[in-house]
């Protein structure tokens, strides 16, 4: 288990004081003007060298993706933005942040900022938290007051104003375009790509949005040092991480771990373990509802990281680990997944408007066996017609979770099909996945 | 995507215009945003204008921003539609009730709670009750996935729900004394149950 003086998130659970005071107390703002006195290009490289990626779920190098950012202004100001917008359904660890360490977010915001050059930032945080917002504005405004953000930030003659901006609802705006189009005032449809936000993103200037979590690493990571996070975890699957274990556990919390812990030490050690023991597990989702899932035959042997995810086919995306027992109803707990990303297309692309909404009908479908078998495959082909066919992730994030159920449960479908064809009038089928 | 359209014309109110302590405080919103680019502030009105127009929003109410920002009320109007938190049909006095459906929810138990909604206010979502004073919707992930099942009413979260705690949420609110938002178990935020596995030399402030 990760020590304790390796947590980058030490109120995770809202014990201590959130405000200034308690997060000085916890570390934060320690050192901060020193921090800056090293200059943009060892800010950069020390990210670079820690080998921390993206916690929003893509996991993309952030130095490398800070380092696109320009070196010197064409008379443009340059834009950093933070996505708060945690919308993928599993997820919700930037909220704990936001609510009970929001002065590591603003610290990580400056020091990020500088690195970038960029004056301002803002940050979008979802509708929905609006305690969080409310906590998130009374920090970045006692950051103001002690002179730690805003004109000669932490008195190293760098100005930097950050600003809390907020949706209302709407699940696509955590995708990086569609949330600078948000932020623009506009319906959050993405842009495509190129050009990157690095080099046209919000009011056409250079823009780079980064998650929550990964900004509020980078305080500790400076202060500690790129080795001491890269000490933790695999090669390239370095530092701790915020998991979110919901579903079928004995008691689901939000934990940090290191990356790399396998699945079922993480149930055990931190959640009581999978309801009914670990033999009634049928399968878990290890990254939030994007991701295909993993059945229980593979579940002994996953490492939760972004390799260890992918060897299994699936990603560990957000680390939302949502996890079903063998009560579950699997084909109804996916056919609501897929009526979420209906209910969030931006409708912008056909593929995605219209392919997701008729997986979900043929998916609600098959949940009770009305269906043909022929239809599998011919699901199976639309989901691979709308992944890639998009302008942005969401239809592969739509396709994916049924690409997994087709992958991994085709013969429980078949079963249910079957059963309707000999039975056209069977009882209802069984309710809540619980 | 979901089809949304303003309420019926019987419903909209004749006229709305921002307080004036609200209008000062949207020029504050206005203010954050660099010249010219007012637009930005839109969602942040609207939310205000929904806020002021008692938890809907009327047609009057997205023209008025507009004609604040200075935007064509289609673009406004296209703003109201596409962000599914801007309500566009009037809602109940003392509850509006959001319960998450979404997979992590229903795995814990989401759809009993739904059922005491059907219940005890209409068997719709989006259909005031008897009394006008509660309504309800099944929404998408609130981002609240370790404390599930939940609901979100108004600004606050009640966490960790059963059929029974969430009754007792709906007769608090009923009554006009709310009980305390987030877990509605012996839980401290999103810790486990009986106690944090980690941090363990954290104390309660």
């Amino acid at each position: 288990m990760l020590d304790d003086k390796d947590r980058i998130f030490k109120n995770l659970y809202g014990l201590d004081d959130w405000g200034l005071e308690g997060a000085r107390r916890r570390g934060a703002w320690d050192g901060t003007k020193a921090v800056l006195e090293r200059g943009r290009d060892a800010i950069v490289n020390e990210v670079k060298a820690s080998g921390l990626r993206g916690r929003g779920g893509a996991g993309f190098p952030t130095g490398l993706k800070w380092s696109f950012m320009p070196k010197q202004s064409d008379g443009r100001p340059s834009y950093l933005v933070v996505n708060a917008d945690e919308s993928e359904p599993g997820t919700c660890k930037d909220r704990e942040i936001m609510r009970h360490d929001p002065h590591l977010l603003v610290e990580g915001c400056l020091i990020g900022a500088f690195a970038m050059g960029a004056h301002a930032g803002y940050i979008y945080v979802r509708g929905e938290f609006v305690r969080e917002r409310e906590r998130l504005q009374a920090s970045v405004d006692q950051a103001y007051e002690a002179g730690l953000i805003g004109k000669n930030a932490c008195d190293s003659g760098f100005d930097f104003d950050l600003y809390v901006h907020h949706g209302a609802g709407a699940y696509i705006c955590g995708e990086e375009t569609a949330l600078l189009e948000s932020l623009e005032g506009k319906k959050g449809q993405p842009r495509l790509k190129p050009p990157f936000p690095a080099n046209v993103g919000l009011y056409g200037c250079p823009t780079t949005v980064n998650n929550v979590e990964t900004m509020a690493a980078v305080p500790d990571i400076m202060r500690r040092g790129a080795a001491w996070f890269s000490s933790i975890g695999r090669p390239s699957n370095t530092g701790t991480k915020l998991f979110c274990i919901s579903g079928h556990v004995e008691k689901p919390c939000n934990v940090e771990e290191a990356m790399g812990i396998p699945l079922r030490e993480l149930l055990e050690t931190h959640a009581g373990g999978v309801r009914g023991g670990w033999d009634n597990l049928l399968a878990v989702i290890p990254g939030g509802s994007s991701m295909p899932m993993i059945p229980h035959w593979q579940a002994d042997r996953l490492l939760l990281d972004f390799d260890g995810c992918r060897e299994l086919k699936s990603a560990l995306g957000t680390a939302a680990v949502i996890v079903m027992d063998k009560s579950t109803d699997i084909v109804r707990a996916m056919a609501r997944i897929s009526y979420f990303y209906k209910h969030e297309s931006c409708g912008q692309c056909t593929p995605c408007r219209e392919g997701v909404g008729w997986m979900w009908r043929v998916l609600t479908r098959m949940a009770e066996g009305r269906a043909h078998r022929r239809e599998i495959d011919m699901l199976m082909e639309v989901t691979t017609q709308i992944e890639g066919h998009t302008i942005c992730a969401f239809g592969d994030g739509a396709a994916w979770p049924v690409q997994g159920l087709l992958r991994h449960f085709r013969p429980e479908i078949e079963r249910r099909i079957d059963e309707y064809a000999a039975n056209p009038h069977p009882d209802p089928v069984r309710m809540a996945a619980e | 995507m979901s089809v949304r359209r303003l309420a019926e014309p019987e419903l909209q109110p004749k006229s709305f215009a921002f307080t004036a302590e609200n209008l000062a405080w949207a020029k504050q919103q206005i203010a954050k945003y660099p010249h010219g680019r007012q637009q930005s502030a839109v969602i942040a009105l609207l939310w205000r204008a929904q806020e002021q127009a008692g938890g809907w929003l009327p047609q009057r109410a997205i023209e008025h921003v507009g004609d604040i920002l200075g935007m064509a009320h289609i673009r406004v109007l296209e703003i109201a539609t596409f962000y599914t938190m801007f309500l566009l049909q009037p809602v109940g006095r003392k509850a509006h009730v959001q319960v998450c459906g979404t997979t992590p929810c229903m795995l814990r138990g989401a759809e009993a709670i739904k059922k005491v909604c059907q219940q005890r206010i209409h068997h719709e979502p989006f259909h005031v009750s008897a009394d006008g004073d509660f309504s309800w919707e099944e929404v998408e992930c609130l981002g609240a996935c370790v404390n599930a099942p939940m609901v979100l009413i108004w600004n606050d979260t009640y966490e960790d729900l059963t059929a029974e705690s969430f009754a007792k949420v709906l007769d608090g609110f009923a009554s006009g004394t709310p009980p305390n938002p987030g877990p509605q178990t012996e839980r401290q935020f999103s810790a486990p149950v009986g106690g944090p596995t980690t941090l363990k030399s954290v104390t309660k402030a």
